[in-house]
């Protein structure tokens, strides 16, 4: 079980305020990510959550019972820190025997339990070396392996790929998404990047200067962001926003409308001038100066041939518009 | 470097350093093998006869030798052990947050900046004296009969003031190493479970284990020679209580003004201190690589 509840959480460190009242159920199995930009207290309610700081104000329960003053020990959640965290000195083996050990878990189930996890987490050949032996993602793997001999009630952790290569953090993305479905445990994920958020989530609670924006399934807000901030931060490449005359004529004061739902067509009612291009191969994305409308970034197939200068016309899709008020609401 | 040419040049370069230190070291040391192997004594000038290896014979059967090599490895682990122990003890403290912090560094950092013979005499006139010292009327407050630390237990008291003299230093290398230890780590033995004690066991200690070693070599190196502090104190006894392979050097050349037994004592001494290394290196040189 692990069910997660926050009430009116708050934390300030010296009079400043870092997390204003959160209220969040997190439901068993769940695989929540918190997402948001740096600075946004992401990392500081995970901490909550773990015990490694005391809220201020507010109740975190877990499976129901107030853990709000219980030690991170005592409350049955297993981390995964951004920099591993791994004991230098022991060998893997070692690392994730400790929390076993700590337990006061008999030696030869100890065992058993550190192979088991070697070999869902791919570590049997290097169980005996030490962690400054291993590449990143080794490391990595190790720190989940420390994480899982617990079996805790939820895995916390805290931009675990954020000290890996590209490549290696696609591969450790699914590797973790795919862990979530065998162990059907609770996680809650911090993230600052969306790609993971979307990728990875059940649920994605967007945060942002220490308040909770949105919280839904990516699709939901990918879909329907409730304000600018969300919908700014949600998707890539990031949506246009446009504000002004074109904007008013929509009923809005900011009209949004996301790069993919833009086409490039002939006769569309957005005449403009291409400027930068950039060519993935699968898809381009132009930068186009619209008369009236300003700049607007658009998602075009793969092949366009459009070069700097030349002229084009843009057909946003009517029903993709999101309008948002002055004080940024959708609307 | 890249070439013949910038190789031979920075051999040059660096050769004037290398020949100077060399002969800085080398000539004394040739010197006392020399004096060490003559009959030379200081009163009676004009005298001086190859003597062979009859000094250093002397010097090993003189009734002072054994006892003076039991003191000096009893005083170098006794200070090793309580700055060691000490050290670590004060850095955990010292690493704690706390009000005043910089002021309190400072003041445990303080007594290694005072003169070996100045602590000595500190420590011998207005604290351990039995008759005006500190700790007598420590002693006699709780009615107890003051202990005349220099007379009966000589060495321990010498021991104490040197240890208090490096306990700073071992306090201050431990401390840094202390403030590099990963707080993450930490962070994550608590989530694991592990209590204060465990975390200092299995994070703290071995991470520490590497400045250890440093405060164990560098102080080695200076516990081999402590000489002030036997000289204002104890002067070496009661007889050869608090006499170390040093101060007994001293005592043959300076007081008996046999420089040739001397020099003998200081090859021996230099000898020793080449053991204690080549053991020291063997034991605990390996948690200095890598």
């Amino acid at each position: 079980m692990g069910e997660i509840a926050l009430s009116q959480v708050k934390k300030s460190f010296g009079g400043v305020s870092i997390i204003q009242g959160i209220d969040l159920t997190i439901a068993d199995g769940e695989f929540v990510v918190f997402v948001g930009p740096s600075g946004c207290g992401k990392s500081t309610l995970l901490r909550l959550i773990a015990g490694l700081e005391d809220a201020s104000s507010g109740t975190i329960a877990i499976d129901g019972r107030d853990a709000t003053r219980l030690p991170p020990a005592r409350r049955g959640l297993a981390m995964v820190f951004q920099s591993y965290a791994l004991y230098p000195h022991m060998s893997v083996r070692k690392n994730i025997a400790f929390p076993l050990r700590m337990a006061g878990v008999p030696k030869a189930e100890q065992e058993r339990k550190v192979e088991a996890a070697a070999k869902i987490l791919n570590l049997v050949p290097y169980l005996d070396r030490r962690p400054g032996q291993l590449s990143g993602g080794q490391r990595q793997r190790v720190a989940i392996g420390r994480a899982i001999v617990r079996e805790p009630a939820a895995f916390l952790f805290d931009e675990p790929l954020s000290n890996l290569d590209a490549a290696l953090r696609v591969s450790m993305r699914q590797e973790i998404s795919e862990l979530h479905q065998t162990l059907k445990t609770t996680m809650i994920y911090v993230t600052h990047d969306q790609v993971e958020a979307m990728t990875m989530a059940d649920k994605i609670v967007v945060l942002n200067a220490g308040r909770i924006e949105q919280v839904g399934s990516p699709i939901d807000l990918y879909r329907s962001p409730v304000n600018l901030f969300v919908a700014g931060f949600i998707g890539s490449p990031k949506m246009n926003f446009i504000e002004g005359a074109e904007a008013a004529r929509h009923g809005a004061h900011t009209l949004g409308i996301r790069p993919e739902h833009i086409a490039v067509a002939e006769g569309g009612p957005w005449k403009g001038v291409v400027g930068i291009s950039e060519h993935l191969g699968s898809d381009t994305f132009l930068k186009v100066e619209v008369a009236g409308v300003g700049t607007v970034n658009v998602r075009a197939g793969g092949e366009v041939a459009l070069r700097y200068g030349d002229a084009v016309a843009l057909a946003p899709q009517a029903d993709k518009f999101h309008r948002f008020d002055a004080t940024g609401k959708a609307l | 470097m890249a070439t013949q040419a910038s190789r031979i040049t920075g051999r040059l370069m660096l050769s004037p350093a290398v020949i100077l230190l060399l002969l800085w070291m080398i000539v004394p040391l040739a010197m006392t093998i020399y004096f060490s192997l003559l009959r030379f004594n200081l009163l009676m000038p004009g005298t001086e006869a190859f003597a062979g290896f009859e000094n250093y014979q002397y010097f090993f059967t003189d009734p002072s030798f054994w006892p003076a090599l039991a003191n000096t490895l009893t005083l170098l682990l006794g200070v090793l052990a309580i700055t060691v122990v000490g050290g670590i003890g004060l850095a955990v403290l010292l690493d704690q947050p706390m009000w005043g912090q910089g002021i309190v560094r400072i003041l445990v950092i303080a007594p290694f900046f005072v003169m070996p013979s100045v602590s000595a005499l500190v420590w011998k006139n207005m604290l351990m004296n039995p008759v005006n010292g500190l700790f007598a009327a420590l002693a006699r407050g709780l009615g107890l009969t003051p202990v005349d630390f220099f007379a009966d237990v000589p060495l321990a008291s010498i021991i104490v003031i040197v240890a208090w003299q490096w306990l700073p230093f071992a306090t201050l290398i431990l401390l840094t190493a202390m403030q590099s230890l990963d707080q993450e780590q930490m962070e994550a033995a608590e989530m694991d479970g592990a209590g204060w004690f465990w975390r200092f066991l299995h994070l703290t200690l071995p991470h520490l284990t590497r400045a250890i070693t440093v405060v164990v070599l560098i102080q080695t190196i200076f516990l081999l020679s402590v000489f002030a502090e036997i000289l204002v104190t104890t002067n070496g006894g009661p007889g050869t209580a608090s006499t170390t392979l040093t101060f007994l050097v001293y005592m043959q050349s300076m007081l008996q003004f046999d420089v040739g037994l001397g020099s003998a004592g200081g090859i021996v001494a230099v000898i020793l201190a080449n053991i204690v290394a080549v053991f020291l290196m063997r034991m605990i040189g390996k948690n200095l690589e890598g």
